[in-house]
């Protein structure tokens, strides 16, 4: 009788995913299968595809040819839109887990019941279109804008600054929009640690950045590598924050991939270039995997 | 202070902010406490026990006063600047760390070399029966185990001073009784000076050297268990430490006389005046019950308790007292509720106290 239930309940919880599993399959799966063999299709003359195997888009991932004596050299402007995504991405995760260490260990140390308030503070500005937020950090960061009079005002710098369309602001940028995908993950796992384990380290001869190294941070590890992948991964594939940050000249990999849809007419490199994306994007999670995995292990 | 001291206590004062105003959770507190002793302080919840603790780890600095180890003044110095060592009452087991880890942990942070670290972490394991054990994480453990280890972690950097923050409380009853041993071991081998904190008046009487007795901020007494235990100096150590009658009487020369008109002997009444009113403590164990040539008190109730058995009696002017007599052979102590018996006191077992 068990059984039979226990294999009702399995069935029902299946026929319940399905409609899940369906957007999942038709969404996602879908057009990532229509990405994967434009990949290997050749460019229509004005966009589209030829349904020719081709691996040129893969070739012009790393190489160009010269028009004029058909030389091949490497291309050096993919490689750095590349590079700029990975460090970008990279520096955003840094900054938002320096500037989110604090926000989350603050706020988990409030009174219980300031926490809700603080965790709501902390959601806000997902109430705004991204891009309204965006802009408005354009109104903040432009050499008339708002940080520059602040600055030449309080005479801290003799010339505005040139901060917008730099990697700065792409930078700048994507750290507000991501740091609450930091704090959340970070507030989770200070909520659960216990903070007479930083007295028992005091206790047994370790100062504070020993404390933080040797016992905060280890426990706390869970948070810091959830809250890193939440990050990085939106990051790489970033795309209005260097598009309107960047002024169009920083592009990055996100960018690239929608100019070869757009006006660079070229499909198959378009998905190549989303395939290689999604490659580094999986690299990342492999090392996740492996963190979470060695933590099980530890735990 | 002699050299003879290893933690001297000098009137610390600690006064907390809160929303209601300030809480005085330790009211100039002075006590010496020395080397190689099992000294341990006892008091209900709130009692500023813990507090005491903790401002002799630095986990809390004094806002008056001074506390010095082995004459040197520590009140400023931060935890990790003490060579002293606490086991908390929950433990606080790094979890992240393995046994093995976790005993290492106090030698790694003062710079010890690896080869010590490894022959000292190994002599604990050792020392708490936890070698087996060595590489499994504290989440693995019993609660006795974890508290061997919270024990060995302690230990193992050889303090000056071991600070126990009732260890024993999370631990059940058989379980508690063997660490009492366990601890009272552990602390004869290492000769480390222990100031335990607990709010068990039986675990205090069996394990200490010495005992202080605290209430609202205060140590109202300090002795050996003996002292603590036959001559308390208030009617709140003589209740806190096991149980106690109380009865109410004058001084009359250099007798007591009872709310009964009986007048009886008592230690303690020259520290009293002609005729001033007291209170008598009596231990019901020193409660004498016969036929006749005492007071004259009737049987309330018998409960039995295996090994005793307590006798409830009611003297003459109502007021009440315990009697705990042995139990016989039978376990009927043949007293039935009603019966007539004569109540006297063993010498030098009813205690002047004020009122």
């Amino acid at each position: 009788m068990a059984r039979t239930a226990e294999q009702k309940k399995a069935r029902d919880g299946w026929l319940l995913s399905l409609p899940a599993l369906t957007l999942l399959i038709l969404a996602a799966s879908g057009p990532l299968i229509i990405i994967a063999i434009y990949a290997f299709l050749t460019a229509g003359e004005y966009s589209g595809v030829i349904w020719d195997l081709s691996f040129k888009a893969w070739f012009q991932v790393l190489f160009e040819k010269d028009i004029f004596d058909g030389t091949v050299s490497l291309a050096d402007a993919h490689l750095t839109i590349f590079w700029r995504s990975v460090r970008l991405s990279l520096l955003t995760t840094l900054l938002t887990f320096t500037f989110g260490l604090p926000t989350a260990w603050f706020i988990a140390t409030r009174p219980l019941k300031q926490r809700a308030l603080w965790l709501f503070l902390i959601t806000i500005p997902f109430w705004t279109n991204l891009l309204v937020r965006t802009f408005a950090i354009m109104e903040v960061l432009r050499v008339e804008g708002i940080l520059n009079k602040i600055l030449t005002g309080l005479h801290i710098i003799p010339e505005p600054l040139q901060i917008l369309y730099t990697d700065t602001a792409v930078l700048i940028g994507m750290t507000y929009v991501y740091l609450p995908l930091m704090v959340l993950p970070l507030f989770a796992a200070i909520d659960r640690f216990d903070f007479r384990l930083i007295e028992a380290g005091y206790d047994l001869y370790a100062g504070r950045l020993t404390v933080l190294r040797r016992v905060i941070l280890p426990i706390i590890r869970p948070g810091i590598v959830a809250g890193s992948i939440l990050v990085f991964v939106p990051s790489l594939g970033a795309y209005v924050t260097p598009r309107v940050l960047g002024g169009g000249k920083k592009m990055m990999i996100g960018n690239f991939i929608e100019l070869q849809f757009g006006a660079g007419r070229n499909w198959p490199l378009g998905s190549a270039l989303a395939l290689i994306l999604l490659l580094i994007v999986g690299i990342a999670l492999i090392f996740y995997v492996r963190a979470s995995a060695s933590e099980n292990k530890d735990g | 202070m002699t050299d003879k001291t290893s933690v001297d206590v000098r009137s610390a004062r600690k006064v907390y902010d809160a929303t209601s105003g300030t809480v005085v959770a330790l009211d100039s507190v002075s006590v010496q406490i020395h080397k190689g002793e099992f000294f341990t302080l006892l008091g209900p919840s709130g009692c500023g026990k813990t507090t005491l603790l903790r401002l002799i780890a630095g986990f809390e600095s004094p806002t008056a006063g001074e506390i010095l180890l082995n004459g040197t003044d520590i009140s400023g110095k931060p935890p990790f600047e003490r060579p002293v060592n606490t086991v908390f009452q929950s433990y606080a087991l790094f979890p992240h760390l393995t046994v093995r880890q976790n005993i290492s942990f106090g030698l790694e942070m003062l710079g010890r070399s690896k080869d010590e670290v490894a022959r000292k972490t190994n002599e604990m394991l050792e020392l708490v029966k936890m070698t087996a054990m060595a590489d499994r994480k504290p989440q693995q453990l019993s609660g006795g185990q974890q508290q061997r280890v919270a024990l060995a972690r302690a230990l193992s950097p050889e303090p000056e001073v071991l600070l126990l923050d009732e260890p024993l409380s999370a631990l059940d009853l058989k379980l508690r009784k063997e660490m009492q041993h366990e601890l009272k071991r552990l602390q004869l081998e290492t000769g480390i000076t222990f100031i335990f904190v607990t709010h068990d008046q039986e675990e205090a009487l069996t394990m200490s050297d010495r005992v202080a007795v605290m209430r609202d901020g205060r140590i109202l007494q300090v002795g050996n268990p003996r002292e603590i235990y036959t001559r308390p100096v208030d009617r709140f150590v003589a209740d806190f430490i096991g149980e106690t009658n109380f009865l109410s009487a004058t001084i009359d020369g250099k007798k007591v006389r009872l709310t009964t008109g009986d007048t009886i002997a008592a230690s303690g009444v020259e520290a009293h005046t002609e005729g001033a009113a007291v209170t008598l403590a009596i231990r019901p164990e020193q409660v004498r019950v016969g036929d006749k040539g005492g007071l004259a008190a009737t049987v309330a109730e018998t409960v039995y308790f295996g090994t005793d058995t307590h006798l409830h009696l009611t003297l003459g002017d109502g007021s009440e007292l315990v009697a705990r007599l042995q139990s016989p052979p039978s376990g009927e102590i043949g007293l039935a509720p009603g019966a007539k018996v004569s109540v006297s006191f063993t010498e030098g077992a009813v205690q002047v106290l004020e009122q």
